[in-house]
């Protein structure tokens, strides 16, 4: 029962970790229509960021100053805030395809430095010993107890992203998104609209990438692939709804648990095979998102604009 | 000075005419149908694959192998816009790009389940390098360059003069006078599908020749062909060549020992010249060197 158990709590901690980021994305794509085809970058800066400021000292990283993750954890989403903010005044004010093509590029470039950069990141062989909240409570129940963490803030992020869609800032996101003109002849200046979501919807996987590092208590160049730290969620927000906050959710959740699941019927299958199935899923995964894309462009549920109270 | 031409010079110039093959099938997409096309890269590391498949069922030179290439990639455009983007030509163009990112995902992981991630090249072996007095060049690099030379030549003669040319230049100036006027729209697409899966998959081959063939090949130069693409006004094609040619001559030369023998930017960190490239045009001149579309 508690190998399940864990099991259990694994998938649900994960699924909270990308619900996080989909709710980051839904902010900047859902909401107000930019392209961030870069989460990986925010993640890996929120990951860094914590790692390095709640481990121990180590010749191998920059690290030592053992800090407590209740206080890395916002400076991480603050890390990923202020990585978005050049990225985005630059490309902001131009085409919406400039930002996909620039947060493309600085997924990239910090993939390079995490894997050059050994002073700071260890390189290769990454940061490991990030300490997991609750770890001192023991199996299985330190492990509950994290999941528990991570729903609150999830919780948390959604109690957020549900206030910023119904506030007026949300309802002229949605203005400038749909009606750029519209909203300019109202008043409103599309390119600081445009950049407050996108740095919001940074520090969001800022914090997701927090919470990644210290459940997997390791961070590497390898924990961050473009397929999962990208690609995934967008077909989750798809999947979801874009747009709305709670199909966010509902997709990082689904798509996580088709993904967990494959995952664990292809680890059936022996050695070559496996491997050649990962690629299967890949394609598949690619599949899906053209299926939602043709046939239900709004996802599971769709976006519902709230009424003005 | 002969070991700046020898090591970076030429090699910038060989990389440059492969970023500018890429870039000019982005930029003409870009113009013709109006999207950021993710798939781009993709069909670069299809076609430099399917090469290879030539190249070892037929015992083939690479070279020789290039019209295999472009063959096998034609109708993987086509079938992706008859499949995806034919249909969601009245969304978003956001829309349209997000579909392309999902089909080189598709691309990259046929090429993964049939090559595997090894790293493979195609057999050519150890060729000396020509001696023109000090001057050295690799024979692989002078065959790029002439057949960059020879594509880039083929799509002028094509844009310029052939009504198929004219066609497709009026649609990326406007294409609803384009469709008013009587140009047929649909063959217009599938003939700008062919032109860039053959850009690409020339571009492929000609990377895959120059370093060696892996499934992330054309995804890893994206970028490079966008920041051409936009650095010569994207829509434009010749001005993507241009910007392509600089890029690939900036990137070699940024690890060019100008300071005191300490490279200038470590080897590693190249990537990032495209960049850098992209961000010093988005802030000083986003229409590009000749001004490309809004």
């Amino acid at each position: 029962m508690e190998p399940f158990a864990l099991y259990f709590a694994t998938i649900l901690t994960l699924a909270g970790i990308y619900a996080a980021l989909t709710l980051g994305l839904n902010l900047q794509w859902g909401l107000t229509g930019l392209m961030n085809f870069g989460p990986l970058a925010f993640v890996a800066v929120g990951a860094y960021t914590s790692a390095i400021l709640t481990v121990g000292g180590s010749a191998q990283h920059l690290g030592g100053f053992g800090w407590p993750w209740w206080l890395a954890w916002p400076l991480a989403a603050l890390a990923g805030a202020l990585l978005a903010l050049p990225i985005g005044a630059i490309s902001l004010r131009l085409r919406a395809d400039y930002l996909a093509i620039a947060t493309i590029g600085i997924a990239e470039i910090l993939r390079l430095i995490v894997r050059n950069e050994d002073w700071l990141t260890g390189g290769p062989l990454g940061i490991p010993g990030i300490p997991r909240p609750f770890e001192g409570l023991g199996l299985p129940w330190g492990q509950f107890a994290y999941l528990a963490l991570v729903a609150a803030v999830v919780a948390g992020l959604y109690a957020m992203a549900q206030a910023t869609a119904r506030s007026p800032f949300g309802r002229t996101l949605r203005a400038i998104r749909d009606d750029e003109e519209a909203a300019k002849a109202a008043g409103k200046n599309p390119a600081a609209f445009r950049l407050q979501a996108f740095v919001l919807g940074a520090a969001c996987m800022g914090l997701a990438g927090a919470m990644l590092a210290h459940f997997f208590k390791f961070m590497g160049p390898d924990a961050l692939d473009p397929v999962t730290a990208t690609f995934l969620v967008w077909v989750m927000l798809i999947a979801g709804g874009s747009g709305n906050n709670l199909g966010a959710i509902l997709g990082a959740v689904a798509v996580w648990a088709l993904w967990a699941a494959t995952d664990w019927l292809a680890g059936q299958l022996p050695g070559e095979l496996a491997t050649r199935a990962a690629y299967v899923r890949l394609f598949l995964i690619g599949l899906a998102l053209q299926l939602i894309l043709l046939y239900r462009p709004q996802g599971l549920i769709g976006e519902r604009p709230p009424r003005p109270a | 000075m002969l070991e700046l031409l020898n090591f970076y010079l030429i090699p910038g110039l060989v990389l440059g005419a492969i970023y500018a093959l890429a870039a000019a099938g982005v930029s003409l997409v870009y113009g013709v149908m109006r999207f950021a096309n993710f798939m781009h890269g993709d069909m670069m590391t299809w076609g430099a694959y399917a090469a290879l498949v030539a190249v070892l069922a037929l015992g083939i030179s690479p070279w020789v192998a290039l019209p295999f290439a472009v063959a096998a990639t034609i109708p993987v455009a086509w079938a992706a816009d008859a499949a995806f983007f034919g249909r969601l030509r009245r969304a978003a163009p956001a829309v349209l790009l997000i579909s392309s990112f999902g089909a080189a995902l598709m691309i990259r992981a046929v090429v993964y389940f049939v090559f595997g991630p090894t790293p493979q090249n195609y057999g050519q072996g150890l060729v000396p390098p020509l001696l023109f007095g000090e001057v050295r060049i690799q024979q692989r690099h002078l065959f790029i360059l002439a057949g960059a030379a020879l594509a880039a030549l083929a799509l002028h003669l094509l844009l310029a003069r052939t009504r198929a040319g004219r066609a497709m230049r009026a649609m990326a100036d406007d294409p609803d006078l384009a469709r008013v006027t009587g140009v047929p729209v649909a063959g217009v697409i599938r003939l700008t599908w062919a032109v860039a899966a053959a850009l690409a998959a020339i571009a492929g081959t000609f990377l895959a020749i120059d370093t060696e063939l892996t499934p992330m090949l054309g995804f890893n130069v994206l970028l490079a062909a966008f920041a051409a693409a936009i650095l010569g006004g994207i829509g434009r094609p010749w001005g993507a060549a241009l910007g392509g040619l600089l890029l690939g001559l900036a990137e070699e030369l940024s690890s060019y020992p100008f300071l005191a023998g300490e490279p200038l930017l470590q080897p590693a960190y190249k990537t990032a010249v495209a960049f850098a490239v992209l961000v010093l045009v988005l802030i000083f001149r986003p229409q590009g060197l000749f001004r490309g579309m809004g």
